[in-house]
């Protein structure tokens, strides 16, 4: 019994250091962070129009699309579509989301397309989308903003964000605010 | 694509240039030397243990120590299952998300208790921020007893006869407070300021750009994240795990995550070396663990970054590989990388979802926990380990025909047993959960209180990968690992049941094991090394070891890969 009562308040102060204090001074660090540690956030015109890192839903055709999520991008309740690489239900999928892509993009071949637009991201709130995949978009936002095709096209190259390692990509939502502000 | 593997290749070289001198302070802080930290922890746990009424300096023999350890463990099992059992009404619950069913938090509480982190449930919707906080902490401490049960090895292992064997509490706490506690900050702070929130405000409301209402989740996350890596927990925040944008927010986060959970593991290799002031032997073992991760990675990466087949055919392209499942900032090399760290190093954390990596990927994560000896997780990596080199030992004993003695300790029949039970339970509780679970599925079982409806409903994905999906759960589980083909449903009594008894017997069994046998192996007399001694330090004891890990898997678990991802594979050629 005495034993018990050593190793429970060997529990509760080991509990203090670990589950109180640490938390608590990394909370104390992030006050210095972007934000305050709360996430960084977009504001368009003073109001906040969403996370820089979480993906948001672009279904409209004057946006840039994202990619596919198998939680329709619900922040609130991440995850993957875990299919299998052979479920057939998944593979006919996959050639569905590439037949509207053609539909929507008349003027695509199938090889332009790049695979992760028609593939669901790990966390369903994927922010990013390759190179690739904005700009086989640019010709049909261009038609429907009524914009030079061009300056969609460079729109969409001065964000790609390109590091020494690891692969290149669009932030969805950082594009679409920069859209809305094209003339 | 080049870059990627460049990525790849930098953080594995950085990962061991650092565990050297890494090793060496965690030698020093087990050797009870001065280190850098002393003046702030030493008065701390000083009045730790003085008002718990604990003797740090007591020597206690084997015995003791796992008396200490299972007991300690006991109450941390109570403690957590019932605040997971009454979270929903405990306070810091800002987005009132439910107490927990009694099997969840039964499967919860054990798998945090024994740094697994299977978790049966979603981050966001399932836990509240104190039931968070409760499992960080078990992240913590649970990590620190594999660390203290690998130091009362590491002292067993000593040139001499004897049945002190140090202190468990003392070992404990050192590991926690010396080691994990401060590189958990460091990766924390490097979280936060890249973006991973940390903050006690709940979910928050936003109109998007195109005019939608989500909420956001976030919580007090960076810390967490932190530890679930530098602990190899790998229990995730958000439901996602390291996928979420949040939780893994950029390609450099991402690279410290990987370096944090590969680290200690590394170390703890090297600190081997120290502590007996026996490199060699340290650098061996490294080298083969090296040497079957890699074999374990090269295929996976391989695989990834050529993408679906079943995809190519429908003509599109696939430059930056099988996509789904992962992430874009990620992409298929490192994503491939991570997936098999995280199952050879027992972390679980994922940073693109299993169940949709290509088959071949499949295999090797599966393969990377049932060996479940390159590497492993926090302490006990070492552990498991060290049941291959008492086989290995025995047998090449047997070959040259000299007494198996390993570091100056004869090898005899308990031992061996000890040993040979250890390495036969791994398979055999992956090989029954599965047979069970695949039976019923097979049979399309209703399943009454067990689960709702019948046995297929628990698959998400039909054919060899639905068996991948069940065999995957049953091995992730057997080797404490965490993580999952997670479109399995696998919130419900059944699966919550049976894995959590996985869970447990192969924590602490595989702990008792190696504890026995040092322990037992400490008492005997002292034979200094001879011309007739066997070297365990030489290229030649490393090989065998790793022909004895791996016929031990091929022959246990050959039959069980052909059936799930090898048959996937050749269909999808």
């Amino acid at each position: 019994m005495k034993n018990l009562f050593s190793l429970l308040k060997l529990t509760v102060f080991t509990l203090i250091l670990f589950a109180v204090i640490y938390p608590l001074a990394i909370y104390g660090i992030a006050q210095l962070a972007p934000n305050q540690g709360k996430g960084e956030t977009i504001s368009v015109n003073g109001k906040v129009v969403g996370y820089q890192k979480i993906g948001q839903k672009f279904d409209k055709s004057n946006y840039f699309w994202g990619r596919p999520s198998a939680v329709d991008y619900n922040a609130a309740g991440s995850a993957g579509s875990n299919k299998g690489p052979s479920n057939a239900d998944y593979l006919a999928l996959v050639q569905k989301r590439i037949d509207t892509l053609l539909l929507v993009h008349p003027y695509l071949k199938k090889s332009d397309i790049p695979s992760d637009m028609v593939t669901a991201s790990g966390s369903g709130l994927d922010p990013n989308i390759s190179p690739q995949g904005a700009l086989i978009q640019v010709k049909r936002i261009a038609k429907e903003r009524k914009l030079d095709e061009e300056k969609v096209k460079s729109l969409v190259e001065s964000k790609i964000n390109s590091a020494v390692v690891g692969p290149e990509t669009v932030n969805v939502l950082e594009l679409n605010v920069a859209l809305d502000e094209l003339r | 694509m080049n870059t990627e593997l460049l990525g790849v290749i930098g953080i594995f070289i950085l990962t061991i240039v650092l565990a050297i001198p890494l090793g060496k302070y965690i030698a020093k802080v087990f050797l009870g030397d001065k280190t850098l930290l002393d003046p702030i922890f030493n008065p701390i746990e000083k009045f730790i243990f003085k008002i718990s009424g604990i003797n740090s300096a007591e020597e206690m023999n084997w015995k003791q120590h796992l008396k200490a350890l299972l007991s300690i463990n006991m109450v941390w099992f109570f403690l957590c299952f019932f605040v997971l059992l009454f979270q929903g009404s405990l306070p810091l619950n800002p987005d009132n998300n439910p107490s927990m069913t009694p099997d969840l938090a039964f499967n919860t509480a054990i798998s945090f208790l024994v740094n697994c982190n299977l978790q049966h449930y979603s981050g966001e919707s399932g836990v509240s921020y104190l039931s968070q906080i409760v499992l960080m902490f078990l992240q913590f401490v649970s990590a620190g007893i594999g660390m203290a049960a690998a130091a009362m090895i590491f002292t067993a292992m000593k040139e001499r006869t004897t049945e002190k064997l140090g202190n468990f509490y003392n070992y404990f706490i050192k590991s926690c407070t010396r080691i994990l506690l401060p590189l958990s900050a460091i990766v924390a702070v490097a979280l936060v300021f890249s973006g991973t929130p940390m903050t006690f405000e709940g979910k928050d409301a936003i109109t998007t750009l195109q005019g939608d209402h989500v909420e956001v989740s976030r919580g007090p996350a960076a810390a967490f994240i932190a530890i679930k890596h530098i602990g190899t927990n790998g229990g995730g925040f958000f439901g996602a795990n390291s996928a979420h944008p949040l939780e893994n927010p950029t390609y450099f986060t991402n690279g410290v995550e990987l370096w944090a959970q590969m680290i200690i593991p590394f170390a703890m290799i090297f600190a081997l070396g120290f502590y007996l002031n026996k490199r060699k032997l340290s650098n061996i073992i490294f080298g083969v663990m090296t040497v079957g991760f890699l074999l374990l990675v090269v295929p996976t990466v391989m695989s990834e970054i050529n993408g679906n087949p079943a995809i190519e055919k429908m003509g599109i392209a696939q430059a930056t590989g099988a996509m789904e499942g992962k992430e874009v900032r990620f992409g298929p090399a490192i994503s491939g990388f991570w997936s098999i760290a995280t199952t050879v190093i027992s972390t679980g954390s994922v940073n693109s979802m299993h169940d949709s990596s290509m088959p071949m990927s499949g295999a090797m994560q599966l393969l990377s926990m049932m060996v479940n000896a390159f590497y492993g997780g926090c302490g006990v990596g070492i552990l498991n380990y060290y049941v291959f080199i008492i086989l290995a030992v025995f047998i090449s004993g047997l070959m040259v025909g000299r007494t198996p003695e390993f570091l100056g300790k004869k090898i005899e029949a308990r031992e061996v047993k000890i040993a040979a039970f250890i390495a036969i339970l791994h398979p055999l509780l992956i090989l029954s959960g599965t047979a069970l679970a695949s039976y019923f599925a097979a049979h399309d079982t209703a399943m009454g209180y067990w689960f709702n409806g019948n046995a297929t409903g628990w698959l998400n994905n039909p054919g060899n990968h639905g068996f991948s999906e069940m065999l995957y759960e049953y091995t992730s589980s057997a080797a404490n690992n965490g993580s999952g083909f997670e479109g399995l449903g696998d919130n419900n009594p059944f699966w919550n049941i049976t894995t959590g008894i996985v869970l447990l017997l192969s924590r602490f069994i595989p702990i008792i094991g190696p504890l026995a046998i040092a322990g037992l192996l400490a008492g005997k007399k002292y034979i200094p090394e001879s011309a007739g001694t066997l070297k365990t330090d030489t290229s030649i004891f490393g090989i065998m070891t790793f022909a004895v890990i791996a016929i031990i898997a091929a022959l246990s678990f050959f039959p069980a890969l052909a059936l799930g991802p090898l048959a996937e594979f050749f269909t999808l050629k």
